[in-house]
């Protein structure tokens, strides 16, 4: 199979690839997929509380050169944008840009699914912290 | 340059003698093996007749005994339906193994829609069958069990010596694929017992595109249904103008494969042996597929935990071996041999075949260790399932979200 010129690059130099830690407040984490389907994605964003910017977004992932590719792309895209703008992010765009043939659409998927995923949990996050201050009032 | 060759199941270079032997076969002797009235047919039906002699002299067979065909997934056929249709007065039971090739298992399904009944004999963890479950198989209906010599995937040895004297003393004829086993390690017709066997030259140095089926004369004398019609070659068992120079490299191909095979085989496994100590001395969590005691010389499979194969496959783009990863194949499932052995899905995703030969070089196996040790420590650093197996957490209680 011959790979787009911009699979390889992601896949020769991948960006953002680490963890954070899971447990701070402003850290959301995403993790989409299976081990026996051949791809798991974890993503993650961290969201400046005062300018409710994602700051920074990490990936790990197992699974082929595709998924590898969309999920480090996705991490490009999230930097500098608002969660809601996050949102805004398709399939169809990873698809456009990494030019993925149709057997691998399911890895934009996927990332598109790890960015919701992440979001979810950071908002889930932020509902609890203002419950737990609230509480604490 | 081209990639590092380590792909030998799926197919071999053509040896440079094989290519010597054939080539006057397309030129000035072109004759027709069955042009009985001049010399053209003549020296054709000489060279064929010099080449059953060095495959017979390689299994050991009669010479009488060799039906040329266009390769092994002809050779499956015709061995298999051939039987299926001349012996359908005695019985139509078939046995066979969940780790069969395509040409095994797709020709007995076809043979199921015609009326056929066919066992699939799982295998067990180490990918051999179990020969208390093939004798418990065999019924009076039963008139073939066709197990294969070697695993194209996994390299793994069948007991075809035991298969083979069951076979017999239960009056049962006995097909082998023997494909990747021929010219590998020896192998006998007489002392294994072996009715029919499958052999193809292009896994053994030889050119693509010609086979033979090996059919015993004597203690039983094989019969089979033909499966093409036309002029009757072959003793009437597969008509068709003989492929003369294809059918001189099979027979020099086998002639180099006797001479060579003792001192080939120990340098083949002496390099797959450095190969897989290179790998279990730097990685950690990696995985033999299958029996190491009953495996071909030239085979390693191996599971990478944690790092996907297609995309360990992209980091090693300049090696060429293949991978049960679902993502390598048309079917987007993972190799149905690694799933028979046990294997969850995660680790045939996880699993690269290697397959020495011939041509390849100590250098080489030195070049593939460290590339691919490199490839696996970086992806592994990708990999989230890595991170957490680090961290304690036990993978198979994660709750998934499959897609
Ligand atoms: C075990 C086995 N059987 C049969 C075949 C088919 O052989 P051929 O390519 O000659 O049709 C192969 C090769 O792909 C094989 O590995």
């Amino acid at each position: 199979m011959a790979y787009s010129d911009k699979v390889l690059d992601h896949y020769n130099h991948p960006r953002n690839v680490g963890s954070m830690d899971k447990s701070d407040s402003a850290v959301g984490t995403g993790m989409v997929g299976a081990p026996e389907c051949g791809d798991v994605m974890k993503l993650q964003i961290k969201v400046n509380p005062l300018t409710g910017i994602i700051d920074d977004a990490k990936f790990k992932t197992f699974g082929c050169g595709s998924a590898i590719a969309s999920s480090s792309l996705a991490t490009e895209w999230l930097k500098g944008k608002t969660v809601d703008e996050a949102l805004t992010i398709k399939n169809t765009d990873i698809v456009n840009e990494l030019a993925l043939p149709p057997v691998k659409i399911h890895c934009s998927v996927l990332a598109e699914d790890a960015i919701k995923a992440a979001i979810s949990d950071y908002k889930i996050k932020q509902g609890a912290d203002v419950a737990a201050l609230a509480q604490a009032h | 340059m081209k990639p590092i060759y380590f792909d030998n199941h799926a197919t071999t270079q053509l040896d440079p003698r094989v290519l010597q032997a054939m080539l006057p076969y397309f030129t000035e002797m072109f004759g027709n093996a069955a042009s009985r009235n001049h010399a053209y047919g003549w020296e054709a039906e000489e060279a064929v007749e010099k080449s059953r002699g060095q495959i017979a002299s390689l299994i050991g067979a009669n010479s009488k005994e060799i039906v040329f065909t266009s390769g092994a997934t002809e050779s499956n056929n015709l061995a298999i339906k051939g039987v299926a249709e001349m012996y359908a007065e005695k019985g139509n039971h078939i046995i066979t193994a969940a780790t069969e090739h395509k040409a095994v298992l797709d020709t007995c399904k076809h043979l199921e829609k015609k009326g056929c009944r066919v066992t699939y004999l799982p295998v067990m963890g180490d990918g051999r069958i179990d020969m208390e479950m093939l004798q418990s198989a065999i019924t009076d209906k039963t008139i073939l069990i066709s197990i294969m010599y070697a695993n194209n995937e996994i390299g793994v040895l069948q007991p075809i010596a035991e298969i083979g004297k069951l076979a017999k003393e239960r009056g049962v004829l006995f097909h082998t694929d023997a494909v990747q086993a021929v010219g590998k390690v020896p192998v006998n017709v007489i002392s294994d017992n072996i009715d029919l066997m499958s052999i193809t030259a292009h896994k053994m140095y030889g050119p693509k595109g010609v086979g033979a089926l090996y059919v015993r004369r004597k203690g039983p004398r094989v019969q089979l249904t033909a499966q093409l019609d036309g002029g009757g070659h072959e003793r009437g068992m597969r008509s068709g103008t003989l492929n003369v120079p294809g059918i001189v490299g099979l027979g020099e191909a086998c002639a180099i494969a006797k001479a060579e095979m003792a001192e080939e085989s120990k340098r083949l496994s002496g390099m797959r042996d450095r190969l897989r100590a290179k790998f279990e001395a730097a990685l950690d969590e990696v995985f033999i597929n299958g029996s190491m005691e009953h495996r071909l010389p030239h085979n390693l499979n191996m599971s990478f935990a944690y790092v996907e194969g297609e995309s360990l496959l992209m980091g090693i783009n300049d090696i060429a071996v293949s991978s049960g990863s679902a993502c390598t194949s048309a079917t987007l499932e993972p190799s149905y041999v690694l799933k028979a052995l046990g294997l969850g899905d995660d680790m045939a995703h996880t699993s690269i075949r290697f397959g020495l030969g011939r041509f390849n070089t100590d250098a080489e196996v030195d070049y593939v260790a460290d590339k691919l040790i490199s490839v696996v420590i970086k992806l592994r650093e990708l990999s989230p399932l890595y991170e957490m197996v680090k961290e304690g957490i036990d993978l198979s209680k994660v709750q998934w979200t499959a897609h």
